[in-house]
């Protein structure tokens, strides 16, 4: 299923535009286009730089400081590194099952940081190039824009922003750099006063919620052409899912579908995720491509995330998310959507899914139990897995006598999407870009796709002038002939 | 909480909010900062920290007189750079942060109140892997920075 745009066959020949959509100071992303003398797309490369030194960060500490030490990692979806290490940390100390209480308060906070990662993502981010078109006005293709035409959208995004935000200080304890989830449960429940706080304002977030499905649908549905065929590819699909096949986002087994929606691979326990999945290193990539390994790397590779969860689960366990969900399924007429568009109205089904279970949880009087940790055999290695916002997140230590981490590894949702996206822009880059003058609106098709993904970057450090968009059209020679630049960090 | 963008009562007139992740050698200087301005215990200024400016910020600047933003500077002359900032649209290709310009635009969408006053403390930074420590030049750097900004939040300390 790999693109012939990967690699072109004489490169050194051919014009070169470097697209940096986002720089920060442990690395970087960039997205390089290399065109022949009549502008003909030959070769397309998302890179985008792993995480580094992670490893040596956690070496020598102590197991129970890793759940607080991840959440430096990432400043975008610090909560779901605290959760994926609190679980892989789990299997260290033997809590093979978590009390009630200490189950669900996480899952609280789970569904606090999906609600407020993808309203931020939907509201604030892709809605003005949906809204307003890929190729609009630049002036007013931002949230200012928004602001201006749909006032409500652009109130509603900020203030779910900080409904999720005050779901995670209830759990998690602080606002940010919580200490909620320990090894073997948490340290807090919910009380009835903070719960009674979070529930007067839920049925207006599950109002704004079923709006913006609605909207993202309305979106897809009055421009079908477009939106089922801009950026789209075909590719397997991997997820948790619940042991009875319903969405889980914060534990289940692993399920991984065919282009088809045949199964791959079904209730696979994630302690042994390396079994089923690998990754292989390309010359080009500072970041690895994750395959299937059953189907090896040609074939193997997929796609995680929103339209990856919505259409590998059997069904959804809320009641409005469900409805949205068989629409969807019902849209794909028996075969799975795979317009990379798609993704957003799948976000927002998930959204709405967000919503409705912190309500549920919230009526739940086991979030303010009094029973948070237990333990049981010690064992060395741990693996803890959750569906963070953008995808899939894999968390695997070894820890040794002496209580210390020894060995990381990780693995994140922008990793397993490595190949997808480059599909993706690969796709659009054939589309829109070739054999044409490049526009700052045609290559704001790129990142229209990248944003379709929102992929994580590291970006855990963003300091002052650290972060601009720019990019450069640069001939055989190297000589810089065109040039955009647009700063999103700028002072 | 409530879903409402109205000021809390009893709001302190000035926030100084230090972003930057301790974790990663100078973009500490943000939290930094705000644990030093903390001991000082300054009359009628609230203190926040956080890995990195978003939208949900805007609603803490609401009812407030003066905000300052205190961020590592990656590029900056150095020490240290103190302006005042207006709001500015974002326009990034990603959700991950926020500039202050943006944040005071957030603002815009979501209150009629009126717009604080903002400053931006740029305190110029050099290394940022992860897990190093903070270096002793941006350490002399915060210590000029805050040294301005304390005199200025207290002029008579």
């Amino acid at each position: 299923m790999s693109s012939e745009l990967e690699t072109a066959a004489n490169p050194a020949s051919l014009k070169r535009v470097v697209i940096e959509p986002l720089s920060r100071v442990e690395g970087h992303g960039k997205i390089s286009i290399l065109l022949d003398d009549d502008d003909h797309v030959r070769q397309v490369r998302l890179h985008i730089v792993e995480f580094r030194g992670f490893e040596k960060f956690i070496q020598g500490r102590p197991y129970w400081e890793i759940p607080v030490m991840v959440q430096r990692l990432c400043g975008i979806c610090p909560v779901s590194h605290h959760l994926a290490a609190a679980k892989a940390l789990d299997q260290v100390v033997g809590a093979d099952q978590l009390t009630p209480t200490a189950d669900k308060v996480r899952r609280l906070m789970h569904y606090g940081q999906i609600l407020q990662s993808h309203a931020l993502h939907f509201f604030h981010l892709s809605s003005p190039d949906l809204l307003f078109g890929f190729d609009s006005d630049v002036a007013r293709r931002n949230i200012v824009g928004v602001a201006a035409e749909y006032p409500d959208i652009a109130k509603q995004g900020v203030l779910l922003r900080r409904f999720g935000q005050e779901v995670i200080r209830v759990t998690a304890g602080k606002r940010i750099h919580g200490t909620g989830a320990i090894p073997g449960g948490v340290n807090k429940a919910v009380t009835p006063a903070e719960r009674d706080e979070l529930l007067k304002d839920i049925y207006q977030v599950i109002g704004w919620c079923r709006a913006a499905v609605q909207l993202a649908k309305r979106l897809h549905l009055s421009n079908i052409g477009l939106y089922n065929s801009f950026g789209a590819f075909r590719s397997n699909l991997m997820s948790l899912v619940a042991p009875d096949g319903g969405m889980d986002l914060f534990h289940g087994n692993l399920r991984a579908r065919d282009s088809n929606g045949g199964i791959i691979f079904d209730k696979i326990d994630y302690s042994r995720y390396w079994d089923h999945i690998t990754e292989e290193v390309r010359p080009w990539s500072y970041m690895k491509f994750p395959y299937i390994r059953s189907l090896g790397a040609d074939a193997g590779w997929y796609k995680v995330g929103p339209l990856a969860r919505v259409q590998n689960c059997d069904h959804i366990s809320t009641p409005f998310a469900e409805a949205e969900r068989r629409e969807f399924v019902d849209f794909g007429s028996g075969q799975p959507v795979h317009a990379t568009l798609a993704y957003h109205w799948a976000r927002m089904i998930e959204l709405l899914f967000s919503a409705e279970s912190i309500k549920e949880l919230l009526h739940d009087a086991d979030i303010s139990g009094d029973d948070l940790v237990v333990s049981g055999e010690r064992r060395e290695r741990g693996v803890g897995v959750i569906e963070a916002p953008r995808g899939t997140l894999i968390h695997h230590y070894r820890v040794n006598e002496d209580d210390q981490a020894v060995r990381a590894n990780l693995i994140v949702s922008t990793t397993h999407n490595n190949q997808a996206m480059n599909e993706a822009i690969r796709h659009v880059a054939k589309r829109y870009l070739d054999g044409r003058h490049l526009t700052e609106g045609l290559l704001n098709h790129i990142e229209v796709a990248i944003r379709a993904f929102d992929p994580c970057l590291s970006c855990a450090t963003h300091a002052l002038g650290k972060m601009p968009f720019h990019v450069e059209l640069i001939d055989a020679e190297g000589e810089c002939i065109d040039t955009l630049v647009k700063s999103s960090l700028e002072r | 909480m409530t879903l409402s963008p109205d000021p809390a009562p009893g709001l302190a007139p000035v926030l100084v909010i230090g972003i930057g992740n301790p974790s990663r050698g100078d973009d500490a200087i943000g939290p930094l900062a705000i644990e030093r301005l903390a001991a000082l215990d300054l009359p009628g200024t609230e203190l926040l920290t956080d890995f990195q400016l978003q939208v949900e910020h805007a609603l803490d600047l609401i009812g407030r007189r003066e905000v300052v933003f205190i961020d590592a500077d990656a590029s900056g002359p150095g020490p240290f750079g103190f302006e005042p900032v207006i709001p500015a649209a974002y326009a990034g290709p990603i959700t991950h942060a926020l500039s202050p310009a943006a944040v005071l635009e957030a603002f815009q969408r979501v209150s009629a109140a009126p717009l604080p006053a903002a400053f931006v403390l740029a305190v110029r930074g050099y290394d940022f892997e992860l897990g190093a420590a903070l270096s002793d030049t941006a350490a002399a750097n915060l210590d000029a920075a805050l040294l301005m900004l304390v005199s200025r939040l207290n002029p008579g300390s």
